[in-house]
């Protein structure tokens, strides 16, 4: 049987900051719960089920979200469930909910992922050293900043492409209201000058560490029919692979690409440049955005990234606008980051993302990837139905 | 000998927690000498307070002061405490009704033994003398005889926040080809195996290939001499950082292995150090050796020419 057509109808956010210290982890599943859930004209009550996500267990020191969190999420007498895939796991917690919809088994999910970041060390968590091996590890950034130097390699990428990623995704912070940064006058030079911190990796060109959350409520056909604006699910994917394998290509990882591949597919997209109207990465270093539109297939694989962001191509009044709400490098509560990409895609073609709007978006897409670049979430969401 | 090799690790941190407003009230009241409960919409008293409605969903904002006596309605005995429980001698685990409230709350009882206690007797709330706002402010006593004097206070600022120390001990287990590879490392030497399927060479080797799942089993020694594929300087302190910034951390694929091994490259300024750079192990004093990759103390330039791309360009 086909998948049944399922439809966002509501998203909410926090404002993202460094400390929520004002608000608990329920308090701050709250907020953006209670947002989305104005946004679609709904009370908890009408929820048949939620699903939540959150961080690396380590990154917080919450093993299980789901037992006290229950009550909060509204769960109580209903299915909650629990899912997990390291920094992509806002968008495959999105997936998850949008399945029960789609498989028929639920009308009306509720979908939340936080992360307080301020209640632990991300660092820290990452680089905790093992018995036996070097203790070379140094956080997000460490594991990251290799493969970067690697791409900049294989593409003959100009050194200043980062930074004109960081500067795009700080200016396009400014006109959401939700972001972390709020960096006014950040420019490519500024980028530059900043410190050299994971030598490719420059401090401006890495994501903040933030407290946040963000929820989704995705229905079904006869439910978004109430909706004056339903943002329609296209697509959906999810892939894995091995952390490390001999000869695994780093930066451009065969799962992202067969993700990609299967995204497309299913979505009925052929040329992803000329049919996508823009765009929500997960880059938590500038540099990800040029490798991930190559992996994503809207550039070609020989650099076709940086040239695309060095034209000016991703920005808000480019070819395929990416990271309007600022980005990962704008706010990063890492367990809502790929919920707020898909949320974000999803205000897109709803027409409902204010200053930050791209003007007539029909078609976007929402991208998530996490662990060691080995897990990844996308998919497409649409203002029309769609015909497939 | 045994077959695989094992080591103590201590993942230890102070998690802090922000209380919100309703867990907040609650802690302050024990700060400051008085159990609160929240009233639900349905009228029933919890302690601790919920912080929202199971039925309306609500925040709570409706806060009760119960206690400090109350009956126990359940209780477990706890022979054998272990670290870090409130009593290190054998005390009881209660759920107690206090006056007040409707629903039980989990809390240590002061008994001695399993004798003193049970379902229906009545207990009271004892206040520590020094509070801070936390959920071991208090345990309770048997109702019998007069209550120590408690202490209320007025305080201004709310509690917002709890640490929460978190140490967990375990155990960590090298797989048996892993722990092979250390007792090369034990003996100077770098020992990969080879996956029979894919004829790839893994260093460190693998219960099962990532590629075909295939057990690796062929011991194969690879040269201490190889190719720096990718790397970068790590500029940024951090918290439990073992080596002191700057330092060049390195994928270094050395010569008959198909997989880099990440380690440190000293010998030379970090401005200086080149993708395709070769390089070669520098070991500890052999008195210093374990079964540790940290035998190898970083790897140098051997001062050959660069490697050319095209032999690690697949390794990126």
């Amino acid at each position: 049987m086909a998948k049944q057509p399922a439809a966002v109808v509501g998203v909410g956010q926090t404002h993202h900051r460094a400390k929520r210290l004002d608000v608990s982890m329920a308090g701050l599943c709250r907020e953006a719960i209670d947002r989305a859930l104005e946004d679609a004209g709904m009370t908890l009550d009408e929820i048949d089920a939620i699903v939540v996500g959150k961080a690396p267990d380590l990154f917080e020191g919450v093993m299980m979200p789901e037992l006290f969190l229950a009550e909060a999420l509204g769960a109580a007498g209903k299915p909650l469930l629990r899912v997990h895939t390291a920094g992509s796991v806002g968008g495959s917690t999105a997936i998850v909910a949008a399945s029960l919809v789609q498989a028929g088994v639920h009308k009306k999910v509720l979908t939340v992922a936080y992360e307080k970041q301020s209640e632990s060390n991300a660092m820290w968590a990452l680089s905790v050293p093992l018995p036996f091996n070097m203790p070379v590890h140094a956080g997000a950034g460490g594991y990251f900043a290799p493969h970067v130097r690697s791409y900049i390699r294989r593409s003959d990428a100009p050194t200043h492409v980062g930074a004109i990623v960081a500067a795009k995704d700080r200016n396009n912070a400014l006109k959401n209201p939700y972001a972390h940064l709020h960096n006014e006058g950040t420019t490519v030079e500024s980028v530059l000058a900043s410190q050299m911190l994971w030598d490719p990796i420059r401090y401006d060109e890495t994501c903040p560490s933030s407290d946040g959350a963000c929820a989704l409520v995705i229905v079904s056909e006869d439910v978004a029919a109430a909706s004056p604006n339903p943002a329609w699910i296209h697509g959906t994917v999810m892939r894995s692979e091995a952390t490390t394998a001999a000869e695994r290509d780093q930066v451009n990882p065969q799962a992202s690409r067969d993700a990609a591949a299967a995204l497309w597919k299913q979505a009925g997209i052929t040329s992803p440049i000329d049919e996508i109207d823009m765009a929500e990465i997960y880059v938590p270093f500038s540099w990800f955005e040029p490798m991930w539109l190559e992996s994503l297939g809207f550039a070609d694989e020989n650099g076709g990234g940086w040239r695309l962001t060095e034209s000016g191509g991703t920005a808000m009044d480019g070819v395929l606008p990416v990271n309007c709400s600022g980005g990962v490098l704008s706010s990063n509560p890492i367990g809502a980051s790929g919920m707020l990409r898909f949320g974000e895609a999803a205000l897109q073609v709803r027409g409902a993302a204010g200053e930050h709007q791209v003007d007539g978006a029909r078609k976007a897409l929402g991208h998530a990837y996490g662990g060691g670049s080995q897990f990844f979430a996308m998919w497409v969401v649409g203002s029309e139905k769609p015909s497939n | 000998m045994t077959r695989t090799l094992s080591a103590p690790v201590t993942v230890a941190f102070d998690y802090t927690r922000s209380t919100g407003p309703v867990v907040g009230r609650f802690l302050t009241g024990l700060r400051d000498g008085v159990v609160v409960g929240g009233r639900t919409s349905a009228g029933e008293v919890v302690v601790p307070p919920l912080e929202f409605d199971p039925v309306t969903h609500e925040p709570t904002t409706e806060f009760v002061e119960v206690g400090p006596g109350g009956t126990v309605t359940s209780w477990v005995w706890v022979p054998e405490p272990v670290k870090d429980q409130p009593f290190d001698r054998p005390f009881a685990f209660a759920l107690v009704t206090l006056d007040g409230a409707t629903r039980p709350f989990l809390h240590a009882l002061d008994v001695s033994s399993p004798d003193e206690v049970s379902t229906g007797m009545r207990v009271r709330v004892r206040f520590a003398e020094e509070r801070v706002g936390a959920i071991t402010d208090i345990v309770f006593e048997p109702e019998i005889g007069e209550p120590a004097a408690t202490t209320t206070l007025q305080t201004v600022d709310p509690v917002t926040g709890v640490i929460v120390p978190v140490s967990l001990d375990y155990l960590y287990a090298a797989s048996p080809e892993e722990s092979a590879f250390y007792r090369g490392l034990n003996e100077g030497r770098i020992v990969g195996q080879r996956c029979p399927t894919c004829q790839k060479v893994y260093v460190p080797p693998r219960s099962a290939c990532p590629s075909d799942g295939t057990p690796t089993a062929e011991e194969v020694e690879v040269s201490q001499t190889g190719t720096i594929t990718t790397f970068c300087i790590v500029n940024v302190p951090f918290l439990g950082q073992k080596i002191t910034p700057p330092y060049v951390s390195a994928y270094v694929l050395l010569d008959g292995a198909d997989i880099a091994v990440l380690h440190l490259i000293l010998g030379v300024d970090a401005a200086e150090v080149r993708m395709g750079m070769r390089v070669k192990a520098v070991w500890k004093p052999e008195a210093e050796w374990t079964y540790s990759l940290e035998n190898i103390d970083h790897f140098e330039p051997t001062g050959d020419p660069d490697a050319d791309y095209d032999t690690y360009r697949h390794h990126l």
